[in-house]
């Protein structure tokens, strides 16, 4: 039984079963392992790797220089906001930012339908996962790092992004949003 | 260290001689098991139902407080200790001889459990709300940090004494040629540990002295890298012990003897080699790592580690019904299979381990792993639906298994209320399939894990999910109750048993 010694030789060839079986079962890994790349390079969505390491000190001035440059105004010439979160109206193809601190994502994104960016993003305090909504598509906030993720909004629309990694008693509060206009 | 004949004892049912003294530390390592799933299934209900949005029962901070505290009884507590109780067996029982070093087993117990201890109080009062992962900059005080080394470092000294064990037998000539495959198995889930807890060395230490302010500055993406070296492969300690209990479970139900011992041997060795890449899965949406890392990873290294498991996945049932024909069930295709002892509590968990761990648990692992699903899967309640399954319905119902034959071989008492026994794993079990299967499906609409409101009051925007995520929710908080029940029920019958049932002489 498997709970007692083995015979004193154990190692007798296996049975047909057992090596078709293996054969099966190895020509599976290798098929799907060889996927791994083939998919990256085939693919049209994969996780970036664009990363810099920078201060989180460095990241907020980073923010606040990019909402000042490109922040939505009104009339009046105050800056628009919405529940106390600025609005922010890059230019296509430009460098915007996303920053995660507790428990708000700073600023608000105005981009617009079919115009690539590159969002820079992280975090001044401690982790946090932007989450898009409803596409549910989900990446890492990491302090002392800058992300790099290049999009293009494929459709209209406000998209809240939620916080999913735990980042303290306020978590589930941490919501924000992204504006696409036609 | 005293070897004499009086320090052992023969087992009446098995032939196997038991040394009274590792007797004593299985015993108790076991005891503490079961006393960590209580509290953690108290936990799993407090944690359940709030999440059930129609119950919504702990506010905010006790709820992160139970979620943290739940994760860490369940996941390091209940499982080691069974474990460490596992590996005693495994060595000094399964090959008749002494457990060496006695002593430091009772050093290694009393460390473990003042760590314990120590980390469900700074839980409890409110002072390590950080989630069993624990990432910095997120901070608990120190003797969080401090009770899962102590802890860490008895688990070390218990497979210490396995490995001391199982070298002292051959020395001493209790046996020679090779160990049985249980404990082969068992030396790989051991393999496995130390390099587990080094890895948790390795990243708590710095951390406890950064919680204490001698360190200035813990990197995150190295935390996440190296935690999770300790967070997901002490669960690949769970999966090789689980499939060595299976193979015991296997002999002592039907009497199932390996089909080929190099097929299923070589499996195990892919567990020791390939089986610690899964740690990656956790890091594949992380900024800092390239993706020739991430691809590499993602694949398992030729998915050996998934090849081990479909291994195993042909040999248990294989050897099974091999035993049953001889038994004289030979009609039709599935006469053996239809006469297995089903009533038994033993041989039905092994059974519903096997399948839930395979089907639901190891399919779901590999693909939510994969690099760019990991897009659509991080840190949703996919994620957490994917471990229920592996961990609770694998693991912890072969555990619960083996413990219906742990009460008569080691405490040696008759287990109690055997009705409530036979139907114990089958509601524990469909209770979690139940409750893992909604949270795999609410995950997939984007049901974030680790989160008290998914309908976002007090947040300055809403996001509305689907009356489908509130449907799947409310189907997640029955199946949990009815899996909190059969965790219960485990609880009620071991307890009775080990402490009133009947002796057996």
């Amino acid at each position: 039984m498997a709970f007692n010694l083995p015979e004193r030789v154990w190692w007798k060839p296996m049975h047909t079963e057992e090596k078709v079986w293996i054969v099966l079962c190895v020509i599976f890994g290798l098929t799907t392992f060889f996927f791994m790349p083939v998919w990256h390079m085939i693919g049209h969505q994969n996780p970036p790797s664009e990363t810099y390491k920078l201060l989180p000190s460095q990241f907020a001035d980073k923010v606040n220089t990019f909402v000042d440059q490109y922040a939505v105004k009104e009339a009046s010439g105050e800056v628009k906001t919405d529940k106390g979160t600025p609005i922010v109206h890059p230019p296509g193809g430009s460098d915007i930012y996303l920053m995660g601190k507790q428990w708000i994502w700073y600023p608000i994104l105005e981009l617009e339908k079919g115009k690539t960016y590159r969002l820079h993003l992280s975090t001044i305090d401690v982790e946090h996962g932007l989450s898009i909504y409803p596409l549910n598509m989900n990446f890492m906030a990491l302090p002392d790092y800058d992300y790099v993720l290049t999009i293009t909004p494929g459709e209209a629309g406000e998209f809240p992004i939620l916080c999913n990694e735990f980042c303290g008693i306020g978590h589930h509060k941490m919501v924000g949003k992204i504006i696409v206009k036609e | 260290m005293a070897n004499q004949t009086s320090d052992f004892r023969t087992c009446p049912t098995t032939g196997l001689k038991v040394h009274l003294p590792a007797q004593t530390l299985i015993r108790i390592n076991a005891v503490t098991a079961v006393v960590y799933i209580l509290i953690g299934g108290i936990l799993a209900l407090l944690v359940a139902l709030t999440r059930w949005p129609a119950v919504h029962l702990l506010p905010a901070d006790l709820f992160y407080r139970a979620l943290t505290a739940h994760g860490v009884t369940m996941l390091i507590f209940w499982v080691i200790f069974f474990e460490i109780a596992g590996l005693y067996f495994g060595s000094a029982v399964l090959l008749s001889t002494r457990l060496v070093g006695i002593v430091f087993g009772w050093v290694a117990y009393l460390m473990m459990l003042a760590g314990s201890l120590m980390t469900e109080y700074t839980i409890l009062i409110g002072q390590a709300d950080v989630m069993f992962s624990a990432y910095p900059p997120l901070k608990a005080h120190p003797l969080f940090y401090l009770g899962l080394i102590l802890f860490a470092v008895g688990a070390l000294i218990g497979c210490i004494l396995f490995f001391a064990t199982v070298i002292m037998a051959k020395a001493e000539g209790k046996y020679s040629g090779s160990l049985s495959l249980v404990s082969f198995g068992l030396a790989i889930a051991a393999i496995i540990a130390v390099v587990t807890i080094a890895g948790g060395a390795a990243i708590l230490i710095p951390t406890f002295l950064w919680s204490v302010g001698l360190l200035s500055h813990i990197d995150a993406p190295t935390y996440r890298l190296v935690f999770w070296l300790f967070g997901h492969s002490s669960q690949q300690i769970n999966v090789s012990a689980m499939v060595s209990i299976w193979y015991l479970l296997a002999a002592l139900t039907v009497g199932a003897k390996p089909v080929s011992e190099v097929f299923s041997r070589t499996a195990f060795l892919f567990y020791a080699f390939f089986i610690n890449v899964a740690s990656a899965h956790h890091l594949m949406v992380d900024p800092a790592l390239t993706t020739p890392w991430k691809i590499w990873n993602t694949g398992y290294v030729f998915h050996l580690a998934v090849v081990a498991s479909m291994m195993h996945a042909l040999a248990i049932p294989a050897s099974i019904e091999v035993a049953q024909r001889k038994k004289g069930y030979v009609h039709g295709l599935f006469e053996w299979l239809k006469k297995c002892p089903w009533e038994n509590p033993g041989f039905s968990a092994m059974v519903l381990s096997f399948c839930g761990f395979g089907l639901l648990g190891g399919i779901t692992g590999v693909v939510f792993g994969t690099e760019q699903i990991a897009i659509v899967t991080h840190n949703t309640w996919r994620i957490t639906g994917h471990f229920h399954t592996t961990v609770v319905l694998g693991t912890t119902t072969a555990f619960m298994g083996l413990t219906y034959y742990v009460i008569p071989l080691i405490f040696q008492r008759e287990v109690m209320m055997p009705k409530l026994a036979m139907i114990q794993p089958w509601m524990f079990a469909i209770g979690v399939a139940i409750f893992s299967i909604a949270m795999i499906a609410a995950g997939g609409y984007g049901v974030p894990r680790r989160h008290w409101d998914i309908t976002f009051a007090g947040a300055p925007y809403g996001f509305e999910f689907s009356p489908t995520v509130f449907l799947l929710m409310s189907v997640m908080g029955l199946g949990a109750i009815m899996a909190v029940l059969g965790g219960a029920i485990y609880c009620l019958v071991t307890v009775g048993s080990v402490f009133f049932g009947k002796k057996i002489s």
